[in-house]
């Protein structure tokens, strides 16, 4: 390969190239930025949210006003509606999603897993604001027309599945939510089961277990923090989960006890208000909206990493 | 690696800079209503093929936002259905709000019930029960009173209304409130309100949506919403007792009025106006201008609203709203030069 | 009655069905995903779509050319933001660093991915928007770079640290000082895994449409500068989906299709180069 002309963008790598110091420097600042931005980013929701804070106290958790107009603020509707479309997604992708670990661990032979397994991953790079469209023309349609009829005709007399049909609502944002935890929850799973040594499975299976006795105890007892792990991740992707849910969800900032009512997350309101918050408790408001779902998610992160290392021991390569 | 890096960088970094020199027009960024986006655009892209210098990007996020956005000094200018509140101005320090009535438009009750393709009649009473919760099935009784013809089927209204802060909110509850005290007292009038019942939607469009997609429902748009989309919309029953539709007679008719006794800052409601025909649920649309606007966004402003109060009327009809009153058009051409 | 065996047996064939019909279910649900683009967008998808402006409301025609392009641009600034920080501070991370600090960079990028991302979209906010005085692609830009870098960061780090000792120690033996081992020696050897960082931190930030929202926000034309909003892809899909026009519907399919194909190339073209990377490194 031949040496270009010298440019002066060549002259300064090679002068990056000379300096081990330099080299230490440079990528020391740009691996501290990472730390900066991050603590700066705390910073500024904790002072952007400050009027809000200081006019409603902790009062603010647990208030189920949302009054822009009057300037009366409650984080109530919006925890509740997003840990209950996120309850709901877990109900529906963790029996599913743990189901499929099983069977593409244990059952399936190694190429149909590893293809199934790499189609279910391709699932996690989906755009939310197109499971949204999806939804929007498929799920809801499906909801009002055949589920929640039939639903309401069955399970009716409970609290939970009275009132309209609208198709919009907690429970299709619950549904969109779980197809879209599915990925993590079967490809954590999996790999949490297959890091289960093969000596398990083969003490139980010559005590006489049969393959799914094998599996359920004790295979995936052996893996289950690794799994729990899972559903972490997963829960803290569907709390966070904007787009999907605002197009399903209906937007309507109270509680509602029916799963086929109208809500509200905190991720979708302050998707639909942040451009219009006027004046600073407003959006102090959101903004502390924003703290609260950054805290809840931190704390289900943190714990997901500690328990899916707990497991499959990958992290031993990286400390 | 780092050679190709550098390379890759260097290139990128000049397509960006070449990008963005490429196309020297004027973008002036407007953000607001939704009411009368449709207009709008159609106007900022009629009036940039006459002047190619010129381009308006207009974002219709809602009156609320449109209001915000100029009070935090991020668009150019903004648009609402709702006058801006003294309060509201007073927030504004650096400058002056100068509201321009662009056009008129009404708010319909568009639905969508199965099997019924009439014009529904609607009273003060019966949209107020709908939109209260207290008329919750389309089969009632109050509904049948004003509409005797139609067979009504034995299902539960679905109610849309918005979910972000919007002007057409505020033109639809302040009549209500108008003509409800039961409304008035529960719920009130404003951009954003505490609805009782219903899905929320963003934007007109969003409650089109709603609407179009959910049998047996209603909801309240701008007219031209329901007429793009072919949906159904009622007459409502104005203070003169006739059932009126929206349309361009019906709306002029409303701001006859206020026409002759427009105030100087050109705020007003028009909401259940009297007149034989007059629709009940009119409204100016507005757009907000800073006084402080200067050098080249000045002069394309200035000349924007020339020509939209005079020339670009003409594209109301079309559109199913309503022409400025002229005596209205002249008392804003003397505002114009007071943005400076 | 049946005997104690048969009901384990039978209970053993019952339950391992039903994880092949979860598994069935599961994949099955990104079949009917791509079922549904191909068939509703496919046919929208025509020379227009690519090269026009959309029209008002209510139009028919048009196309999301400056939306596409919009989409170009914020992930080329986030990019241009994000890679180098990814890429230099994984090199920190793998190569310099001391006791404590690659800790604390290492908990914060965690923290930094785990970020919802509206509310990496309200600190773009704060940061970028506010004191600009204006919507604009670079905070877009910044948001979407946000986003990346952890991606980059750790799996820099993690592919920079599988390189074998013995690469570093050869290097060093011929008289090479640190850097030019990494720069020469190191980064070569793993740069399959780190492109294949890059490349799904791009993939990631692809589609996302709430940092956005309050950032870039969104052009009904041509940004002509990168100080202004802009155009994007997402964006506009959310924009025509929620929307009654059966024309903007039609669009929102097409603009799905695409942003979906090139999320879904770039997901499949990183683990192609991942595992070309992993063979060549073992052999």
């Amino acid at each position: 390969m031949a040496a270009p002309p010298e440019s002066a963008a060549r002259k300064f790598v090679k002068r990056l190239q000379d300096g081990d110091k330099a080299a230490h420097l440079i990528t020391l600042i740009f691996a501290a930025s990472v730390f900066l931005v991050t603590v700066f980013l705390v910073y500024e929701l904790w002072i952007h949210s400050a009027p809000s804070r200081a006019k409603f106290g902790l009062s603010f958790l647990i208030t189920k006003t949302w009054d822009p107009i009057n300037e009366q603020f409650g984080a109530l509707p919006f925890i509740y509606g997003t840990i209950l479309t996120s309850i709901l997604a877990l109900l529906i992708s963790v029996p599913l999603g743990v189901g499929a670990a099983i069977f593409l661990s244990e059952l399936a032979p190694p190429r149909l897993s590893n293809a199934c397994t790499f189609l279910v991953e391709l699932l996690a790079a989906v755009p939310s604001v197109i499971y949204g469209l999806l939804a929007i023309f498929t799920l809801v349609p499906l909801m009002r027309q055949y589920i929640e009829p039939f639903l309401k005709k069955t399970l009716g007399f409970l609290p939970i599945f009275q009132g309209p049909a609208y198709g919009f609502g907690y429970l299709a944002a619950g549904v969109i939510l779980a197809i879209m935890t599915f990925p993590f929850i079967i490809s954590i799973s999996r790999e949490s089961l297959l890091a289960v040594p093969r000596e398990q499975r083969e003490a139980a299976l010559a005590l006489g277990a049969t393959q799914w006795e094998s599996t359920w105890q004790v295979v995936v007892p052996f893996a289950r923090l690794g799994i729990i792990g899972s559903v972490f991740l997963g829960l803290a992707r569907a709390l966070g989960e904007t787009m999907a849910v605002t197009m399903v969800i209906g937007n309507d900032p109270s509680i509602h006890a029916s799963l086929l009512a109208p809500g509200y997350t905190i991720a979708a309101i302050i998707a639909n208000e942040f451009t219009e918050a006027t004046g600073d408790t407003y959006l102090g408001a959101l903004v502390e909206l924003g703290l609260v779902l950054f805290l809840i998610t931190i704390i289900l992160n943190a714990s997901a990493q500690l328990l899916i290392l707990a497991t499959t021991k990958k992290g031993s390569k990286t400390e | 690696m780092t050679k190709q890096k550098l390379t890759i960088g260097l290139l990128a970094a000049s397509a960006i800079v070449a990008f963005s020199s490429v196309l020297p027009a004027e973008t002036i960024n407007a953000a607001g209503a939704t009411f009368p986006a449709v207009i709008y655009q159609k106007w900022f892209e009629e009036y940039h093929k006459l002047h190619s210098d010129v381009q308006i990007n207009y974002q219709a996020i809602g009156s609320g936002a449109g209001i915000q956005q100029l009070t935090s000094g991020t668009v150019d200018f903004g648009a609402s259905d709702m006058p801006m509140t003294d309060a509201q101005m007073g927030k504004i320090t650096k400058f002056k709000v100068l509201h321009f009535p662009m056009v008129l438009g009404g708010v319909v009750p568009v639905y969508n019930i199965e099997g019924i393709n009439a014009v529904l009649n609607f009273t003060p009473e019966t949209l107020s029960g709908i939109f209260l919760g207290t008329i919750s099935n389309w089969n009632d009784a109050r509904l049948k009173k004003d509409n005797p013809n139609v067979k009504f089927p034995n299902a539960e209204i679905t109610v849309a209304h918005r979910s972000d802060g919007s002007g057409t909110t505020f033109v639809w509850t302040d009549y209500l409130s108008k003509v409800s005290p039961d409304w008035k007292s529960k719920v009130g009038a404003s951009t954003s309100v505490a609805w009782p019942k219903g899905l929320g939607g963003k934007g007109n469009e969003g409650v089109a949506g709603i609407v179009k997609q959910t049998p047996n429902s209603i909801g309240y748009v701008e007219l031209i919403y329901a007429v793009q989309n072919k949906m159904d919309y009622g007459t409502v029953k104005n203070s003169a007792g006739a059932f009126v539709r929206a349309d361009f007679e019906s709306v002029s008719a409303a701001a006859a009025g206020a026409a002759k006794n427009m105030p100087d800052d050109f705020r007003v409601s028009i909401t259940n106006a009297p007149g034989k025909n007059a629709y009940p649920i009119s409204s100016f649309t507005w757009m907000l201008i800073p006084s402080n606007l200067s050098g080249a966004k000045k002069n394309a402003v200035q000349q924007f609203l020339k020509w939209a109060l005079t020339d670009g009327q003409k594209y109301c009809a079309g559109l199913d709203y309503a022409t400025l009153p002229t005596p209205v058009v002249s008392k804003e051409e003397k505002q114009i030069s007071q943005i400076q | 009655m049946m005997g104690r065996t048969q009901r384990r047996n039978a209970l053993n064939n019952v339950m391992l069905t039903l994880t092949g019909v979860c598994t069935l279910i599961t994949v099955s649900v990104l079949f009917v995903i791509l079922g549904f683009l191909v068939w509703n967008g496919f046919r929208s998808l025509n020379w227009d779509f690519f090269t026009k402006l959309p029209l008002s409301p209510g139009e028919t025609g048009g196309g999301l050319a400056n939306a596409i392009v919009g989409s170009g641009v914020v992930i080329l600034i986030a990019v241009i933001i994000g890679i180098p920080v990814g890429f230099l501070g994984g090199i920190y991370l793998a190569e310099f660093g001391g006791k404590t600090f690659p800790i604390f960079v290492r908990y914060t990028a965690d923290l930094l991915n785990g970020v919802p991302s509206i509310v990496i979209g309200i600190f773009a906010w704060t940061v970028i928007v506010v004191p600009m005085h204006s919507f604009s692609a670079w905070a877009g830009g910044f948001a979407l770079a946000l986003m990346m870098i952890p991606i980059g960061l750790r799996s820099t780090e993690h592919f920079l640290r599988s390189v074998p000792n013995s690469l570093r120690e050869g290097s060093f033996a011929l008289g090479a000082n640190k850097a030019k081992t990494i720069m020469k020696v190191i980064v070569p050897a793993a740069r399959q895994g780190i492109l294949t960082g890059l490349i799904l931190g791009v993939a990631r930030v692809a589609g996302e449409t709430a940092p956005l929202l309050f950032t870039s926000l969104n052009n009904q034309y041509w940004s002509n500068k990168l100080t202004e909003p802009i155009a994007t892809l997402p964006v506009w899909i959310y924009k025509m989906a929620i929307s009654p026009y059966e024309d903007w519907h039609r669009q929102a399919w097409a603009a799905g299709l695409v942003l979906l194909g090139l999320v879904l190339i770039a997901n499949i073209a990183a683990r192609w180069v991942l595992s070309r990377g992993a063979a060549v490194q073992r052999s």
